[in-house]
């Protein structure tokens, strides 16, 4: 079954969606969660949650998440070749559409496409979050954390991480 | 930018000569580990305030071009920079400056969680991390749908509901839901830029 190679698969999975991640990273979340759990059994649903909490712990960009997947398919090659065909596909489109639009404020189309796509990509980021809380928020307390997080990061500045590692804690100490 | 050239100005204008591959290389690798929970802010005071190598107009231009192509938008961002500033060459040399050491970190995170992830403490600190990790998430989607609630946009807000119940709820797969909404809310949007404009 060389023409079904974990690698090829990842390779094609990945390639494909981010050509439909319209608002970056976080809203190829539930897509990447459809795939990974429902439909290719790569990992359980706690996994995927332990990755996107992972990838999210982790500097560099958010969309790393696929490298923890491709590992868990395939291991070091897998984690590669996720990273690659979620990264490279939309780098060159971007790079021959900048060649191709040398002025792109002179044409109304990008603020027309991206008004269009703003509404779009927060559904799918809202999205996001309900799959992940509905495997996370499995106790009161949990719930109370993430509902506790969302409200302190929504009224301050405070950096992220300081809430990462708070729940870190409040984990570490049984609570959650 | 001509007209403001007063000689005793602190500020100078962009740098002279295009950065070195390694510099942008460095420059990007330096930006995305200091990026956790996101890079975008860093890329902005490297590339604008710190070396000069593009202006703010030129940095907010190309990175709504990146923002409305698919993708991850930074990493969409690096490859377009780096290729600006020194052709194809330079945009490898961004893309794998911005991707190159986190991703051997987390690969080292992946093989550290494969082989010790079981362990009940780590096990709680990662439930207690996700847990917050979800309370970010619902702050970035609060702060986005902000302004389109201040406008009372009501198929602003249809579509989102819409792409939000057909992916979170009934779980259908991306590239069917937004073959359909992609369509949809660019001729709305169209229609309704052209009945303002008329």
């Amino acid at each position: 079954m060389t023409s079904h190679s974990p690698i090829w698969s990842l390779i094609s999975t990945f390639g494909l969606m981010s050509l439909f991640a319209v608002g970056g990273a976080a809203a190829a979340v539930p897509e990447m969660h459809r795939i990974a759990v429902e439909v290719h059994h790569w990992m359980t649903d706690k996994q995927f949650t332990d990755a996107y909490a992972i990838a999210q712990l982790s500097p560099g960009p958010n969309v790393l998440i696929v490298t923890l997947i491709g590992y868990a398919v395939a291991g070091i090659p897998g984690a590669l070749a996720a990273t690659l065909a979620m990264c490279l596909p939309t780098a060159l489109l971007a790079y021959f559409v900048s060649r191709l639009l040398n002025r792109p404020s002179q044409s109304r189309w990008p603020g027309l496409i991206q008004a269009a796509l703003v509404p779009l990509s927060i559904g799918l980021m809202a999205a996001s979050a309900l799959i992940l809380a509905q495997s996370t928020d499995r106790s009161i307390a949990a719930l109370l954390l993430t509902a506790m997080v969302a409200v302190v990061a929504s009224v301050s500045r405070v950096n992220p991480l300081w809430l990462l590692l708070a729940g870190g804690v409040l984990g570490f100490a049984g609570i959650v | 930018m001509s007209s403001d050239s007063a000689p005793a100005v602190q500020e100078p204008d962009l740098a002279t000569a295009p950065p070195s591959l390694v510099a942008l290389f460095l420059a990007f690798a330096r930006m995305s580990l200091a990026g956790f929970g996101g890079v975008l802010m860093f890329a902005r005071r490297a590339l604008v305030e710190q070396h000069r190598w593009m202006t703010a107009d030129e940095f907010n231009e190309t990175f709504a071009l990146c923002h409305f192509l698919p993708g991850p938008n930074i990493v969409n961002l690096s490859m377009v920079f780096g290729s600006r500033l020194r052709g194809v060459a330079g945009g490898v040399a961004a893309f794998a400056g911005l991707l190159l050491p986190p991703t051997l970190i987390m690969t080292a995170l992946a093989i550290a969680y494969a082989r010790f992830g079981d362990i009940e403490v780590l096990r709680r600190i990662l439930a207690g991390i996700s847990c917050a990790a979800v309370g970010l998430l619902i702050a970035v989607v609060f702060r986005m749908m902000t302004p389109l609630l201040k406008r009372a946009d009501p198929l602003a807000a249809i579509l989102m509901l819409g792409v939000f119940l057909a992916i979170g709820v009934l779980r259908m797969p991306l590239q069917a839901v937004l073959l359909v909404a992609i369509p949809v809310s660019m001729s709305v949007t169209y229609f309704l830029r052209r009945k303002v404009a008329a």
